[in-house]
């Protein structure tokens, strides 16, 4: 039996919950796909307060913006949530197949949002397959959605948001952070973040990487060493640190795998951290009803991935004729609202990788 | 420097600091808020009105110290926990500085709590006079602690547990 449903939303994090609760507004039928047993996405382990405006739920903490969205989507008579269901394929005659309750499903959506999020980065160095090696969203995990003490005494390896929010939980919940080391000459994240943990003693070392982990049958500690402008260690500069956790937070990439196979047209910008598809300014791709939202399309803040769910969810949905008259509208104000959360210098990065977005759209 | 290890100069701190006259008159915001983030809760959190980052979502916020008073509800809303209140009219000898806290457990008002700077180097330890809860999903409380005048702009936080 195929599952016939208005708009197929694909992962249930900040931007297919909000795309869910836009679409629906306008009167739209939405079926919500989540792999996870729970939806939220990486909003259920965000324990600090939100950046941005009002508009995104600014002031708000991550945790408490997941169960709002999730509560809304619930109670909405016009989305269905299927967890624990992983999409599997995307076939040309418009067949979306995906693992639900132990079951091979087919779906057929007339519109289809891809909001798969994104995947996080390793990092190469020897003994970096010892136990005690961690993606910093696995660290999350284990201390903000399980309630489990992760590790005594942590090495981050990245400086960026979530190198120095993770730090900064993983304080709070009463584990050393031996030091934050990044490779780079700058603190990637927000200076506020930055400024947190160094009031609680945590330091932070710019210019520095790891240049191994060791241990017999788990992680003992790690060797890091200053690099000069080439990238390369500079000798006497080594430090050896104990820790039995080595926390990697050195980026994401988006996890557009359902988009090279519906057949959408991709390249490589570096400035979003991977492969990511064309999109249009309805973030509809260049297949036509399949849209993008959120870190699929370029690694982003969450704040904005719930603007950009917002846009698509309006964008399809006023596709299949809802919300005539204030589609339009509510598609311009959202656009606005990602212009502005854009428009510093922190958003310089995003505004290069979107130019370099829009010449794909003239490459045949 | 702020940008490669997280602690404002002392150039940096002298742009937000609000002047010693004004210090003198009453309790006052300091908001440590140095980079250009899109972020504006601060502006709402202000019942008089006395922060403003103007049109674009990504300023700086700027701070018009005659119309706060200190009040320090900025400092349970702000995101970044980069406001402060500082009080140094209270006695010649003390002022009072209240800061923004988010560990367990916390610290009991008439308990000394050690106090940090913004390295986080110990500073002494100082009287807890107020233990302010921000309330339900805010989560964030106002620690109050009575500190030396000369240390007003130096402590910034106090050291988890180990209270007396």
């Amino acid at each position: 039996m195929i599952k016939e449903i208005e708009i197929l939303i694909i992962g249930a994090g900040p931007a297919g919950l909000s795309a869910a609760l836009s679409a629906s507004s306008l009167g739209a039928k939405v079926l919500l796909c989540e792999r996870d047993e729970l939806p939220g996405g990486q909003l259920v382990k965000q324990t600090h307060k939100f950046f941005g405006s009002e508009k995104q739920h600014a002031g708000t903490r991550g945790f408490h913006i997941g169960k709002m969205l999730l509560d809304s989507a619930n109670s909405d008579p016009n989305i269905e949530i299927w967890t624990d269901t992983t999409v599997l394929g995307i076939y040309p005659d418009g067949v979306i197949t995906c693992e639900h309750d132990g079951r091979h499903c087919k779906i057929k959506p007339q519109r289809t949002i891809i909001a798969t999020g994104a995947a996080e980065k390793f990092l190469t160095f020897p003994g970096n397959d010892l136990p005690g090696i961690y993606g910093a969203g696995a660290v999350q995990t284990l201390m903000n959605v399980g309630g489990i003490k992760p590790a005594e005494r942590v090495l981050m390896v990245g400086a960026g948001n979530i190198g120095l929010i993770v730090s900064y939980q993983l304080k709070q919940a009463d584990v050393e952070v031996a030091a934050v080391i990044e490779a780079t000459p700058r603190i990637g994240g927000y200076l506020v973040h930055a400024s947190k943990i160094r009031r609680a003693g945590i330091p932070i070392k710019t210019c520095y990487t790891i240049l191994e982990a060791y241990g017999t049958d788990k992680l003992e500690g790690a060797k890091i060493a200053k690099i000069d402008a080439n990238w390369q260690p500079i000798a006497g500069t080594e430090e050896d640190v104990k820790c039995d956790v080595i926390c990697l937070a050195v980026g994401l990439t988006p996890l557009s795998e359902l988009c090279w196979q519906a057949g959408c047209k991709m390249a490589f910008v570096r400035e979003l951290s991977g492969h990511v598809p064309y999109v249009d300014s309805n973030l509809e791709t260049s297949v036509p009803g399949l849209y993008c939202a959120g870190d699929v399309g370029g690694i982003e803040e969450a704040s904005a991935a719930m603007v950009e769910g917002r846009l698509a969810g309006f964008s399809a949905a006023g596709s299949l004729g809802y919300g005539e008259g204030t589609a339009a509208a509510k598609q311009e104000e959202a656009r606005a609202e990602l212009t502005a959360l854009r428009s510093g210098p922190m958003g310089e990065k995003i505004r290069l990788g979107q130019q370099k977005v829009a010449e794909m759209g003239s490459v045949k | 420097m702020l940008i490669n290890d997280g602690v404002p100069t002392k150039e940096d701190l002298e742009k937000v600091f609000p002047s010693e006259e004004r210090m003198a008159k009453g309790p006052v915001s300091v908001i440590e808020c140095f980079q250009k983030i899109p972020c504006n809760p601060c502006v709402k959190a202000c019942p008089r009105g006395a922060i403003d980052i103007g049109c674009d979502i990504n300023n700086v916020p700027s701070l018009d110290d005659a119309k706060c008073n200190g009040c320090g509800i900025c400092i349970l809303r702000c995101p970044g926990l980069a406001i402060f209140v500082v009080d140094k009219s209270c006695s010649k000898e003390f002022a009072i500085v209240k800061i923004p806290f988010e560990y367990i457990p916390l610290p009991e008002k008439g308990q000394l709590a050690c106090g940090l700077d913004r390295e986080g180097k110990e500073l002494g330890w100082f009287e807890v006079t107020q233990v302010i809860s921000g309330g339900g999903t805010n989560m964030t409380h106002a620690i109050a602690l009575k500190v030396p005048q000369e240390l007003a702009m130096e402590v910034r936080n106090i050291k988890v547990g180990g209270y007396k």
